[in-house]
Protein backbone atom coordinates (compact mmCIF):
# COMPACT_ATOMS: atom_id res chain seq x y z
CA UNK A 1 0.00 0.00 0.00
CA UNK A 2 1.10 2.94 -0.89
CA UNK A 3 2.11 5.61 2.05
CA UNK A 4 1.00 8.60 0.10
CA UNK A 5 -2.56 7.72 -1.00
CA UNK A 6 -4.77 6.35 1.39
CA UNK A 7 -7.97 5.26 -1.30
CA UNK A 8 -11.21 6.22 -0.47
CA UNK A 9 -10.11 8.90 2.05
CA UNK A 10 -12.85 11.20 0.81
CA UNK A 11 -15.70 8.46 1.06
CA UNK A 12 -17.80 8.78 4.54
CA UNK A 13 -16.46 5.45 7.37
CA UNK A 14 -19.77 4.08 6.34
CA UNK A 15 -19.74 4.48 2.25
CA UNK A 16 -16.11 2.98 3.12
CA UNK A 17 -17.64 -0.58 4.15
CA UNK A 18 -19.29 -1.42 0.90
CA UNK A 19 -17.14 0.22 -1.42
CA UNK A 20 -15.06 -3.35 -1.20
CA UNK A 21 -12.03 -1.14 -0.03
CA UNK A 22 -10.11 -2.24 3.28
CA UNK A 23 -11.49 -1.17 6.48
CA UNK A 24 -11.62 2.87 7.54
CA UNK A 25 -9.23 4.39 9.35
CA UNK A 26 -10.35 6.36 12.49
CA UNK A 27 -7.44 8.91 13.35
CA UNK A 28 -7.77 8.95 17.24
CA UNK A 29 -6.72 12.36 18.79
CA UNK A 30 -3.25 12.70 19.87
CA UNK A 31 -2.19 9.45 18.02
CA UNK A 32 -0.60 8.81 14.56
CA UNK A 33 -3.24 8.39 11.71
CA UNK A 34 -1.85 4.89 10.49
CA UNK A 35 -1.32 5.04 6.38
CA UNK A 36 -2.27 1.21 6.13
CA UNK A 37 -5.18 -0.79 7.20
CA UNK A 38 -4.76 -2.68 9.86
CA UNK A 39 -6.13 -6.10 9.07
CA UNK A 40 -7.84 -6.72 12.61
CA UNK A 41 -9.55 -4.02 12.02
CA UNK A 42 -13.74 -3.01 11.29
CA UNK A 43 -14.87 -6.47 9.46
CA UNK A 44 -17.25 -6.68 6.47
CA UNK A 45 -20.62 -7.46 8.01
CA UNK A 46 -20.80 -9.15 4.55
CA UNK A 47 -17.69 -11.19 4.74
CA UNK A 48 -19.92 -14.20 6.55
CA UNK A 49 -22.65 -14.36 3.72
CA UNK A 50 -20.25 -14.24 0.63
CA UNK A 51 -21.29 -16.67 -1.86
CA UNK A 52 -19.73 -18.20 -5.22
CA UNK A 53 -21.18 -16.61 -8.22
CA UNK A 54 -23.58 -18.63 -9.86
CA UNK A 55 -22.58 -20.60 -12.86
CA UNK A 56 -24.45 -21.38 -15.68
CA UNK A 57 -21.58 -24.65 -16.42
CA UNK A 58 -22.82 -25.72 -12.88
CA UNK A 59 -26.66 -25.42 -13.15
CA UNK A 60 -26.89 -26.61 -16.86
CA UNK A 61 -24.30 -29.70 -16.77
CA UNK A 62 -24.33 -32.89 -14.62
CA UNK A 63 -21.97 -34.89 -16.33
CA UNK A 64 -18.97 -33.08 -17.10
CA UNK A 65 -16.98 -35.69 -19.13
CA UNK A 66 -20.60 -36.58 -21.02
CA UNK A 67 -22.39 -33.29 -22.17
CA UNK A 68 -21.76 -32.09 -25.68
CA UNK A 69 -23.03 -29.06 -27.34
CA UNK A 70 -24.99 -29.39 -30.42
CA UNK A 71 -26.27 -26.81 -33.18
CA UNK A 72 -30.24 -27.06 -34.09
CA UNK A 73 -30.66 -26.92 -38.14
CA UNK A 74 -34.75 -26.48 -39.03
CA UNK A 75 -37.71 -26.20 -37.40
CA UNK A 76 -38.51 -29.92 -36.83
CA UNK A 77 -39.34 -29.38 -33.36
CA UNK A 78 -40.87 -25.90 -33.17
CA UNK A 79 -43.56 -27.46 -31.02
CA UNK A 80 -41.27 -28.33 -27.85
CA UNK A 81 -39.71 -24.66 -28.23
CA UNK A 82 -36.43 -25.92 -30.18
CA UNK A 83 -35.86 -23.34 -32.51
CA UNK A 84 -33.77 -23.44 -35.53
CA UNK A 85 -30.32 -22.40 -34.68
CA UNK A 86 -30.22 -23.16 -30.81
CA UNK A 87 -27.95 -24.24 -28.95
CA UNK A 88 -28.72 -27.83 -27.18
CA UNK A 89 -27.13 -28.94 -23.76
CA UNK A 90 -26.98 -33.02 -24.73
CA UNK A 91 -25.72 -35.46 -22.01
CA UNK A 92 -24.89 -38.89 -23.20
CA UNK A 93 -25.08 -40.28 -19.46
CA UNK A 94 -28.95 -40.01 -18.97
CA UNK A 95 -30.89 -43.04 -20.55
CA UNK A 96 -33.57 -42.19 -23.15
CA UNK A 97 -37.03 -42.78 -21.19
CA UNK A 98 -40.47 -42.28 -22.56
CA UNK A 99 -40.82 -38.43 -23.86
CA UNK A 100 -37.32 -37.23 -22.89
CA UNK A 101 -35.85 -35.18 -26.43
CA UNK A 102 -33.40 -37.04 -27.65
CA UNK A 103 -30.06 -36.87 -30.08
CA UNK A 104 -30.94 -40.36 -32.51
CA UNK A 105 -28.91 -41.14 -35.19
CA UNK A 106 -31.24 -42.47 -38.08
CA UNK A 107 -29.24 -43.53 -41.67
CA UNK A 108 -26.04 -41.97 -40.56
CA UNK A 109 -27.52 -38.14 -39.38
CA UNK A 110 -28.11 -36.71 -36.39
CA UNK A 111 -31.67 -35.83 -35.80
CA UNK A 112 -33.48 -34.55 -32.39
CA UNK A 113 -36.76 -35.61 -31.96
CA UNK A 114 -39.00 -36.99 -28.79
CA UNK A 115 -38.49 -40.67 -27.93
CA UNK A 116 -41.89 -42.51 -27.03
CA UNK A 117 -42.06 -45.93 -26.22
CA UNK A 118 -45.18 -47.91 -27.68
CA UNK A 119 -45.92 -51.31 -28.34
CA UNK A 120 -44.60 -51.53 -31.97
CA UNK A 121 -41.48 -50.44 -31.29
CA UNK A 122 -39.52 -46.66 -30.42
CA UNK A 123 -41.68 -43.45 -32.02
CA UNK A 124 -39.13 -40.54 -32.98
CA UNK A 125 -41.52 -38.14 -33.09
CA UNK A 126 -41.31 -34.65 -34.43
CA UNK A 127 -43.77 -31.36 -33.71
CA UNK A 128 -43.12 -29.03 -36.73
CA UNK A 129 -44.78 -27.85 -39.56
CA UNK A 130 -44.62 -30.33 -42.50
CA UNK A 131 -42.47 -33.23 -40.71
CA UNK A 132 -42.64 -36.86 -39.78
CA UNK A 133 -42.20 -39.05 -37.15
CA UNK A 134 -40.18 -41.86 -37.87
CA UNK A 135 -41.31 -45.48 -35.79
CA UNK A 136 -37.84 -47.87 -35.46
CA UNK A 137 -39.27 -51.27 -35.32
CA UNK A 138 -37.85 -53.89 -33.06
CA UNK A 139 -35.60 -55.60 -34.97
CA UNK A 140 -34.01 -52.33 -36.51
CA UNK A 141 -31.38 -50.91 -34.56
CA UNK A 142 -32.14 -47.57 -32.76
CA UNK A 143 -28.83 -45.25 -31.76
CA UNK A 144 -29.86 -42.52 -28.85
CA UNK A 145 -26.98 -40.48 -29.09
CA UNK A 146 -27.84 -38.47 -26.16
CA UNK A 147 -30.87 -36.91 -23.97
CA UNK A 148 -31.14 -32.70 -24.47
CA UNK A 149 -31.36 -31.22 -21.58
CA UNK A 150 -31.45 -27.81 -22.50
CA UNK A 151 -32.38 -25.52 -25.53
CA UNK A 152 -30.96 -21.97 -25.42
CA UNK A 153 -31.54 -19.06 -27.51
CA UNK A 154 -30.80 -15.33 -27.48
CA UNK A 155 -34.33 -13.29 -27.63
CA UNK B 1 -2.00 -55.82 -6.56
CA UNK B 2 -3.98 -56.18 -9.84
CA UNK B 3 -3.91 -53.00 -12.21
CA UNK B 4 -5.87 -52.38 -15.67
CA UNK B 5 -4.45 -50.71 -19.01
CA UNK B 6 -7.61 -49.01 -20.48
CA UNK B 7 -6.81 -48.18 -24.47
CA UNK B 8 -8.95 -46.71 -26.83
CA UNK B 9 -9.69 -48.59 -30.33
CA UNK B 10 -8.62 -47.03 -33.09
CA UNK B 11 -9.12 -43.92 -30.81
CA UNK B 12 -8.34 -41.35 -33.30
CA UNK B 13 -11.20 -42.86 -36.01
CA UNK B 14 -13.38 -43.62 -32.98
CA UNK B 15 -13.18 -39.87 -32.28
CA UNK B 16 -14.00 -38.68 -35.61
CA UNK B 17 -17.07 -41.63 -35.80
CA UNK B 18 -18.32 -40.28 -32.75
CA UNK B 19 -19.70 -37.10 -34.26
CA UNK B 20 -20.20 -38.92 -37.57
CA UNK B 21 -21.98 -41.88 -37.39
CA UNK B 22 -22.07 -42.45 -41.22
CA UNK B 23 -18.69 -43.32 -40.63
CA UNK B 24 -19.44 -46.49 -38.66
CA UNK B 25 -18.56 -49.47 -40.79
CA UNK B 26 -16.42 -47.31 -43.27
CA UNK B 27 -13.27 -47.88 -44.10
CA UNK B 28 -11.87 -44.86 -42.07
CA UNK B 29 -7.99 -43.65 -42.02
CA UNK B 30 -6.92 -40.24 -40.23
CA UNK B 31 -3.49 -39.08 -41.67
CA UNK B 32 -0.47 -37.55 -40.21
CA UNK B 33 0.51 -33.89 -39.84
CA UNK B 34 0.57 -32.87 -43.13
CA UNK B 35 -1.54 -35.18 -44.72
CA UNK B 36 1.46 -37.12 -45.07
CA UNK B 37 0.75 -40.68 -43.63
CA UNK B 38 -1.93 -43.22 -41.95
CA UNK B 39 -1.59 -43.15 -38.17
CA UNK B 40 -5.02 -44.50 -37.49
CA UNK B 41 -6.77 -47.01 -39.55
CA UNK B 42 -10.13 -48.27 -38.78
CA UNK B 43 -10.58 -52.53 -38.99
CA UNK B 44 -11.92 -52.07 -42.61
CA UNK B 45 -8.44 -50.62 -43.65
CA UNK B 46 -6.54 -53.14 -41.70
CA UNK B 47 -8.64 -55.67 -43.31
CA UNK B 48 -7.69 -54.11 -46.98
CA UNK B 49 -3.68 -54.56 -45.84
CA UNK B 50 -2.71 -51.06 -45.02
CA UNK B 51 0.06 -50.90 -42.77
CA UNK B 52 0.26 -48.03 -40.12
CA UNK B 53 2.43 -45.10 -41.42
CA UNK B 54 1.60 -45.71 -45.17
CA UNK B 55 2.11 -42.63 -46.87
CA UNK B 56 -0.92 -41.03 -48.35
CA UNK B 57 -0.27 -40.46 -51.68
CA UNK B 58 1.13 -44.34 -51.87
CA UNK B 59 -2.50 -45.03 -50.82
CA UNK B 60 -4.61 -43.26 -53.14
CA UNK B 61 -5.96 -45.73 -55.29
CA UNK B 62 -6.82 -48.19 -53.06
CA UNK B 63 -8.22 -45.46 -51.10
CA UNK B 64 -10.28 -44.87 -54.71
CA UNK B 65 -11.46 -48.12 -55.16
CA UNK B 66 -12.64 -48.92 -51.86
CA UNK B 67 -14.19 -45.60 -50.66
CA UNK B 68 -11.35 -45.04 -48.10
CA UNK B 69 -12.45 -42.04 -46.20
CA UNK B 70 -9.25 -39.85 -45.22
CA UNK B 71 -9.09 -37.44 -42.45
CA UNK B 72 -6.43 -34.95 -41.59
CA UNK B 73 -5.79 -35.42 -37.83
CA UNK B 74 -7.96 -33.48 -35.81
CA UNK B 75 -5.85 -32.58 -32.50
CA UNK B 76 -8.50 -30.07 -30.55
CA UNK B 77 -10.87 -32.91 -30.79
CA UNK B 78 -8.43 -35.84 -30.17
CA UNK B 79 -7.33 -34.14 -26.81
CA UNK B 80 -10.95 -33.40 -25.62
CA UNK B 81 -11.89 -36.87 -26.57
CA UNK B 82 -8.99 -38.08 -24.15
CA UNK B 83 -9.30 -35.86 -21.60
CA UNK B 84 -12.85 -37.05 -21.40
CA UNK B 85 -12.14 -40.35 -21.68
CA UNK B 86 -9.67 -40.15 -18.51
CA UNK B 87 -12.15 -38.69 -16.56
CA UNK B 88 -14.55 -41.24 -16.83
CA UNK B 89 -12.07 -43.73 -16.21
CA UNK B 90 -10.89 -42.11 -13.16
CA UNK B 91 -14.17 -42.60 -11.37
CA UNK B 92 -13.30 -46.67 -11.43
CA UNK B 93 -9.90 -46.33 -9.32
CA UNK B 94 -7.89 -43.62 -7.44
CA UNK B 95 -4.92 -44.40 -8.43
CA UNK B 96 -5.16 -43.92 -12.45
CA UNK B 97 -1.63 -42.87 -14.43
CA UNK B 98 -2.07 -41.57 -18.12
CA UNK B 99 0.28 -43.03 -20.59
CA UNK B 100 -0.75 -41.65 -23.76
CA UNK B 101 -3.29 -39.41 -25.26
CA UNK B 102 -5.75 -42.79 -25.96
CA UNK B 103 -3.88 -45.35 -22.29
CA UNK B 104 -4.40 -45.64 -19.65
CA UNK B 105 -3.11 -47.42 -16.08
CA UNK B 106 -5.20 -48.04 -13.24
CA UNK B 107 -4.67 -49.19 -9.45
CA UNK B 108 -7.20 -51.51 -8.60
CA UNK B 109 -5.83 -52.22 -4.82
CA UNK B 110 -8.76 -53.60 -2.42
CA UNK B 111 -10.76 -55.03 -5.47
CA UNK B 112 -12.21 -58.46 -5.02
CA UNK B 113 -10.21 -60.50 -7.93
CA UNK B 114 -13.38 -62.05 -8.64
CA UNK B 115 -14.80 -59.21 -9.50
CA UNK B 116 -12.64 -57.66 -11.54
CA UNK B 117 -13.83 -58.34 -15.20
CA UNK B 118 -17.10 -57.34 -14.10
CA UNK B 119 -15.53 -54.11 -12.93
CA UNK B 120 -13.77 -53.58 -16.24
CA UNK B 121 -16.81 -54.31 -18.32
CA UNK B 122 -18.49 -51.48 -16.46
CA UNK B 123 -15.26 -49.34 -17.21
CA UNK B 124 -16.27 -50.26 -20.52
CA UNK B 125 -19.95 -49.90 -21.02
CA UNK B 126 -19.66 -46.12 -19.47
CA UNK B 127 -16.57 -44.77 -21.95
CA UNK B 128 -19.07 -46.08 -24.51
CA UNK B 129 -22.01 -44.85 -23.50
CA UNK B 130 -20.52 -41.33 -22.15
CA UNK B 131 -17.72 -40.29 -24.51
CA UNK B 132 -18.79 -42.93 -27.24
CA UNK B 133 -15.20 -44.37 -27.77
CA UNK B 134 -14.99 -48.43 -27.37
CA UNK B 135 -11.94 -49.51 -24.96
CA UNK B 136 -10.03 -52.58 -24.05
CA UNK B 137 -9.06 -53.65 -20.64
CA UNK B 138 -6.27 -55.41 -19.93
CA UNK B 139 -5.57 -56.65 -16.05
CA UNK B 140 -2.53 -58.28 -14.28
CA UNK B 141 -0.12 -58.25 -12.20
CA UNK B 142 2.37 -55.91 -13.65
CA UNK B 143 2.44 -52.77 -15.98
CA UNK B 144 3.85 -55.18 -18.99
CA UNK B 145 1.38 -57.74 -18.21
CA UNK B 146 -1.16 -55.59 -18.40
CA UNK B 147 -0.40 -54.21 -21.97
CA UNK B 148 0.55 -57.36 -23.34
CA UNK B 149 -3.50 -58.49 -21.93
CA UNK B 150 -4.57 -55.63 -23.62
CA UNK B 151 -3.62 -56.75 -26.86
CA UNK B 152 -4.97 -59.70 -26.13
CA UNK B 153 -8.04 -58.37 -25.35
CA UNK B 154 -7.69 -56.47 -28.45
CA UNK B 155 -6.59 -59.32 -30.64
CA UNK B 156 -9.23 -61.63 -29.36
CA UNK B 157 -6.32 -63.72 -28.35
CA UNK B 158 -7.59 -64.36 -25.11
CA UNK B 159 -10.22 -63.29 -22.57
CA UNK B 160 -13.76 -62.19 -24.18
CA UNK B 161 -15.57 -58.50 -25.11
CA UNK B 162 -12.67 -56.58 -24.88
CA UNK B 163 -12.17 -57.71 -21.33
CA UNK B 164 -8.73 -60.25 -20.35
CA UNK B 165 -7.67 -61.13 -16.97
CA UNK B 166 -4.07 -63.05 -16.54
CA UNK B 167 -5.13 -63.44 -12.95
CA UNK B 168 -8.01 -65.35 -14.63
CA UNK B 169 -5.39 -67.87 -16.19
CA UNK B 170 -3.71 -71.12 -14.59
CA UNK B 171 0.06 -71.14 -15.48
CA UNK B 172 -0.15 -73.77 -18.41
CA UNK B 173 -2.76 -71.95 -20.47
CA UNK B 174 -0.31 -68.13 -19.66
CA UNK B 175 2.02 -70.47 -21.10
CA UNK B 176 0.66 -71.72 -23.83
CA UNK B 177 -0.92 -68.44 -24.78
CA UNK B 178 2.99 -66.58 -24.74
CA UNK B 179 4.45 -69.37 -27.20
CA UNK B 180 1.95 -67.69 -29.73
CA UNK B 181 2.59 -64.53 -29.31
CA UNK B 182 5.94 -62.74 -30.71
CA UNK B 183 8.30 -61.19 -28.75
CA UNK B 184 8.22 -57.78 -30.59
CA UNK B 185 4.57 -57.39 -28.96
CA UNK B 186 5.73 -56.95 -25.59
CA UNK B 187 6.11 -53.54 -23.98
CA UNK B 188 9.42 -51.99 -24.90
CA UNK B 189 10.48 -54.36 -27.32
CA UNK B 190 11.26 -52.96 -30.25
CA UNK B 191 11.40 -54.19 -34.16
CA UNK B 192 15.48 -54.29 -33.93
CA UNK B 193 15.85 -55.34 -30.38
CA UNK B 194 12.91 -58.57 -31.39
CA UNK B 195 15.38 -58.89 -34.07
CA UNK B 196 18.55 -59.04 -31.48
CA UNK B 197 16.51 -61.41 -29.58
CA UNK B 198 15.20 -63.75 -32.46
CA UNK B 199 19.02 -64.09 -32.94
CA UNK B 200 19.12 -65.55 -29.73
CA UNK B 201 16.51 -67.79 -30.16
CA UNK B 202 14.18 -65.84 -28.16
CA UNK B 203 11.29 -65.09 -30.59
CA UNK B 204 8.32 -65.65 -28.43
CA UNK B 205 6.85 -64.05 -25.21
CA UNK B 206 6.99 -67.11 -23.30
CA UNK B 207 10.55 -67.59 -24.35
CA UNK B 208 11.41 -64.21 -23.07
CA UNK B 209 9.71 -65.12 -19.95
CA UNK B 210 12.03 -67.75 -19.29
CA UNK B 211 14.89 -66.44 -20.10
CA UNK B 212 17.43 -66.04 -17.51
CA UNK B 213 17.65 -62.40 -16.14
CA UNK B 214 20.66 -61.86 -15.56
CA UNK B 215 21.91 -63.30 -18.79
CA UNK B 216 19.30 -60.46 -20.35
CA UNK B 217 20.89 -57.83 -18.38
CA UNK B 218 24.28 -58.60 -19.27
CA UNK B 219 23.83 -59.17 -23.00
CA UNK B 220 21.28 -56.59 -23.33
CA UNK B 221 20.38 -53.70 -20.31
CA UNK B 222 18.77 -53.53 -17.20
CA UNK B 223 15.49 -52.49 -19.23
CA UNK B 224 14.80 -55.97 -20.77
CA UNK B 225 16.02 -57.69 -17.60
CA UNK B 226 13.27 -55.64 -15.98
CA UNK B 227 11.30 -56.02 -18.55
CA UNK B 228 11.14 -60.15 -18.18
CA UNK B 229 10.90 -59.52 -14.52
CA UNK B 230 7.73 -58.15 -14.96
CA UNK B 231 6.31 -61.16 -17.55
CA UNK B 232 6.94 -63.31 -15.11
CA UNK B 233 5.03 -60.91 -12.16
CA UNK B 234 7.14 -59.07 -10.17
CA UNK B 235 6.56 -55.56 -11.05
CA UNK B 236 9.31 -53.15 -11.42
CA UNK B 237 7.56 -49.83 -12.40
CA UNK B 238 5.57 -48.34 -10.29
CA UNK B 239 2.38 -46.35 -10.91
CA UNK B 240 3.34 -42.78 -11.65
CA UNK B 241 1.73 -40.35 -9.33
CA UNK B 242 1.87 -37.34 -11.40
CA UNK B 243 3.48 -36.80 -15.17
CA UNK B 244 7.51 -36.26 -14.77
CA UNK B 245 8.49 -32.71 -16.01
CA UNK B 246 10.25 -33.04 -19.30
CA UNK B 247 13.88 -32.94 -19.62
CA UNK B 248 13.32 -31.07 -23.05
CA UNK B 249 10.99 -29.79 -25.01
CA UNK B 250 10.86 -29.98 -28.85
CA UNK B 251 8.37 -28.39 -31.21
CA UNK B 252 8.77 -28.50 -34.83
CA UNK B 253 6.41 -29.50 -38.09
CA UNK B 254 7.18 -30.34 -41.34
CA UNK B 255 6.13 -27.56 -44.13
CA UNK B 256 2.84 -27.58 -46.34
CA UNK B 257 5.12 -26.23 -49.18
CA UNK B 258 9.01 -25.86 -49.80
CA UNK B 259 10.21 -22.72 -48.17
CA UNK B 260 13.07 -20.91 -49.37
CA UNK B 261 13.19 -17.36 -47.88
CA UNK B 262 14.60 -16.67 -44.34
CA UNK B 263 11.35 -14.35 -43.73
CA UNK B 264 9.01 -17.28 -43.39
CA UNK B 265 11.15 -19.36 -41.84
CA UNK B 266 11.71 -17.07 -38.94
CA UNK B 267 7.98 -17.44 -38.63
CA UNK B 268 8.25 -21.06 -38.12
CA UNK B 269 10.92 -20.95 -35.62
CA UNK B 270 9.18 -17.89 -33.58
CA UNK B 271 5.93 -19.93 -33.54
CA UNK B 272 7.30 -23.25 -32.51
CA UNK B 273 9.27 -21.18 -29.76
CA UNK B 274 6.03 -19.73 -28.28
CA UNK B 275 4.39 -22.82 -28.49
CA UNK B 276 7.30 -24.71 -26.52
CA UNK B 277 7.75 -21.69 -24.27
CA UNK B 278 4.16 -21.79 -22.72
CA UNK B 279 4.65 -25.24 -22.27
CA UNK B 280 7.75 -24.74 -20.38
CA UNK B 281 5.83 -21.90 -18.35
CA UNK B 282 3.32 -24.56 -17.43
CA UNK B 283 5.52 -26.78 -15.98
CA UNK B 284 7.21 -24.08 -13.86
CA UNK B 285 10.98 -24.57 -15.95
CA UNK B 286 13.35 -22.18 -17.11
CA UNK B 287 14.94 -22.92 -20.65
CA UNK B 288 18.97 -22.61 -20.42
CA UNK B 289 19.62 -23.53 -24.36
CA UNK B 290 17.52 -23.11 -27.31
CA UNK B 291 18.39 -25.36 -30.50
CA UNK B 292 17.53 -24.69 -33.73
CA UNK B 293 17.48 -26.60 -36.74
CA UNK B 294 16.09 -26.43 -40.45
CA UNK B 295 16.85 -29.55 -43.51
CA UNK B 296 15.67 -29.81 -46.77
CA UNK B 297 13.69 -32.97 -47.92
CA UNK B 298 16.01 -35.94 -48.07
CA UNK B 299 13.20 -38.19 -49.96
CA UNK B 300 13.77 -35.80 -52.88
CA UNK B 301 16.71 -36.81 -54.48
CA UNK B 302 17.21 -34.56 -57.73
CA UNK B 303 17.33 -31.48 -55.15
CA UNK B 304 20.67 -29.98 -53.34
CA UNK B 305 20.22 -31.51 -49.56
CA UNK B 306 21.13 -28.95 -46.68
CA UNK B 307 20.49 -29.93 -42.66
CA UNK B 308 21.78 -27.40 -40.09
CA UNK B 309 21.39 -27.26 -36.37
CA UNK B 310 22.60 -25.30 -33.70
CA UNK B 311 22.23 -25.10 -30.08
CA UNK B 312 22.38 -21.31 -28.65
CA UNK B 313 23.47 -21.44 -24.47
CA UNK B 314 21.89 -18.44 -23.36
CA UNK B 315 23.80 -16.32 -20.02
CA UNK B 316 20.55 -16.87 -17.92
CA UNK B 317 18.08 -19.67 -18.23
CA UNK B 318 14.78 -17.87 -18.92
CA UNK B 319 11.32 -18.89 -19.88
CA UNK B 320 10.60 -15.56 -21.73
CA UNK B 321 9.46 -16.14 -25.07
CA UNK B 322 10.61 -12.58 -26.50
CA UNK B 323 14.09 -13.63 -25.21
CA UNK B 324 13.82 -17.26 -26.23
CA UNK B 325 12.54 -16.11 -29.88
CA UNK B 326 15.75 -13.52 -30.21
CA UNK B 327 18.46 -16.56 -29.30
CA UNK B 328 16.45 -18.84 -31.93
CA UNK B 329 16.07 -16.22 -34.43
CA UNK B 330 19.68 -15.27 -33.96
CA UNK B 331 20.55 -18.96 -34.27
CA UNK B 332 18.41 -19.21 -37.74
CA UNK B 333 20.30 -16.67 -39.60
CA UNK B 334 23.42 -18.07 -38.52
CA UNK B 335 22.88 -21.36 -40.28
CA UNK B 336 20.29 -20.14 -42.78
CA UNK B 337 21.93 -20.55 -46.78
CA UNK B 338 19.75 -19.28 -49.56
CA UNK B 339 18.80 -21.37 -52.54
CA UNK B 340 17.84 -24.37 -50.82
CA UNK B 341 14.16 -25.58 -50.47
CA UNK B 342 13.23 -26.08 -46.64
CA UNK B 343 10.93 -29.00 -45.50
CA UNK B 344 11.34 -28.89 -42.38
CA UNK B 345 12.38 -26.84 -39.10
CA UNK B 346 11.86 -27.11 -35.81
CA UNK B 347 12.95 -26.51 -32.06
CA UNK B 348 14.32 -27.74 -29.33
CA UNK B 349 14.69 -25.98 -25.37
CA UNK B 350 17.13 -27.61 -23.41
CA UNK B 351 18.81 -27.90 -20.28
CA UNK B 352 15.70 -27.18 -18.28
CA UNK B 353 15.68 -26.28 -15.00
CA UNK B 354 13.08 -25.11 -12.34
CA UNK B 355 12.28 -21.45 -11.94
CA UNK B 356 13.64 -20.97 -8.66
CA UNK B 357 16.57 -22.17 -8.79
CA UNK B 358 18.49 -19.58 -10.75
CA UNK B 359 20.99 -17.00 -9.75
CA UNK B 360 20.20 -13.73 -11.08
CA UNK B 361 22.99 -12.44 -12.64
CA UNK B 362 24.39 -9.26 -11.54
CA UNK B 363 25.74 -7.72 -14.91
CA UNK B 364 21.88 -8.82 -17.02
CA UNK B 365 20.55 -5.89 -18.90
CA UNK B 366 17.37 -7.87 -20.43
CA UNK B 367 14.39 -6.40 -19.35
CA UNK B 368 12.26 -8.78 -16.91
CA UNK B 369 9.27 -10.07 -18.97
CA UNK B 370 7.90 -12.24 -16.24
CA UNK B 371 4.45 -10.20 -16.07
CA UNK B 372 3.96 -9.90 -19.86
CA UNK B 373 4.27 -13.67 -19.77
CA UNK B 374 1.81 -13.94 -17.48
CA UNK B 375 -0.20 -11.65 -19.02
CA UNK B 376 -0.01 -13.01 -22.33
CA UNK B 377 -0.83 -16.77 -20.53
CA UNK B 378 -3.69 -15.91 -19.19
CA UNK B 379 -5.14 -13.99 -21.84
CA UNK B 380 -3.84 -16.87 -24.87
CA UNK B 381 -5.80 -19.11 -21.76
CA UNK B 382 -9.11 -17.69 -22.47
CA UNK B 383 -8.84 -16.29 -25.64
CA UNK B 384 -7.20 -19.29 -27.64
CA UNK B 385 -3.68 -19.84 -27.83
CA UNK B 386 -1.88 -17.42 -30.17
CA UNK B 387 -4.02 -14.68 -29.60
CA UNK B 388 -1.51 -12.56 -28.25
CA UNK B 389 1.51 -13.60 -29.78
CA UNK B 390 5.58 -12.07 -30.42
CA UNK B 391 5.07 -10.15 -33.79
CA UNK B 392 8.27 -12.32 -35.58
CA UNK B 393 5.74 -14.88 -35.56
CA UNK B 394 4.04 -13.65 -38.47
CA UNK B 395 0.42 -13.45 -39.47
CA UNK B 396 -0.53 -14.79 -42.20
CA UNK B 397 1.83 -18.03 -42.17
CA UNK B 398 1.59 -19.89 -45.44
CA UNK B 399 4.03 -22.36 -44.57
CA UNK B 400 1.73 -23.96 -41.97
CA UNK B 401 0.95 -27.01 -42.78
CA UNK B 402 -1.43 -28.67 -44.69
CA UNK B 403 -4.69 -30.26 -43.15
CA UNK B 404 -7.20 -30.39 -45.95
CA UNK B 405 -9.02 -32.91 -44.66
CA UNK B 406 -9.68 -32.02 -40.96
CA UNK B 407 -13.19 -32.29 -39.53
CA UNK B 408 -14.52 -29.61 -37.77
CA UNK B 409 -13.45 -28.82 -34.37
CA UNK B 410 -16.90 -30.63 -33.09
CA UNK B 411 -16.00 -29.97 -29.21
CA UNK B 412 -13.77 -26.74 -29.25
CA UNK B 413 -15.08 -23.96 -31.39
CA UNK B 414 -18.72 -22.84 -30.68
CA UNK B 415 -18.82 -22.02 -34.52
CA UNK B 416 -17.99 -25.43 -35.68
CA UNK B 417 -20.51 -27.23 -33.40
CA UNK B 418 -22.16 -31.00 -34.98
CA UNK B 419 -25.35 -29.69 -36.90
CA UNK B 420 -29.14 -31.77 -35.45
CA UNK B 421 -31.92 -31.80 -37.75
Amino acid sequence: MNRDQVPGASLLPAERLFSGLPPPCIPLPGYPLLASPVPAGFPSPAADFVEARLSLDEHLIEHREATFFVRVAGHSMTGFGIWDGDLLVVDRAIEAADRRIVIAVVAGEFTVKQFCRLPEGILLRANGPGHGDILIGPEQELIVWGVVRYSIHAV
Amino acid sequence: MALALVDGNNFYVSCERVFDPGLEGRPVVVLSNNDGMAVARSAEVRALGVKMGTPWFQMKDLARRHGIVALSSNYPLYADMSDRMMAVLSQFSPDQEVYSIDECFLGLDGFARRDLVAYAQAMRRRVRQWVGIPVCVGIAETKTLAKLANHCAKKHLAGADGVCDFGRLGEAELSRLFSTIAVGEVWGVGRRLSEQLAGRGIATVEALRRADAKTLRREFSVVLERTAMELNGTPCLELAEAVPNKQQIISSRSFGRYVHELGPLGEAIASYIAIAAEKLRSQGSLAGMVQVYIRTNPHKADSPQYQRSLTIPLSLASDDTLRLTQAALWGLKRIYRPGFAYQKAGIALLNLCAAGSVQRDLFAKARDNTRLMVAMDRINGIWGRGTLRSAAEGVTKDWAMKRERMSPAYTTKWSELPRVS
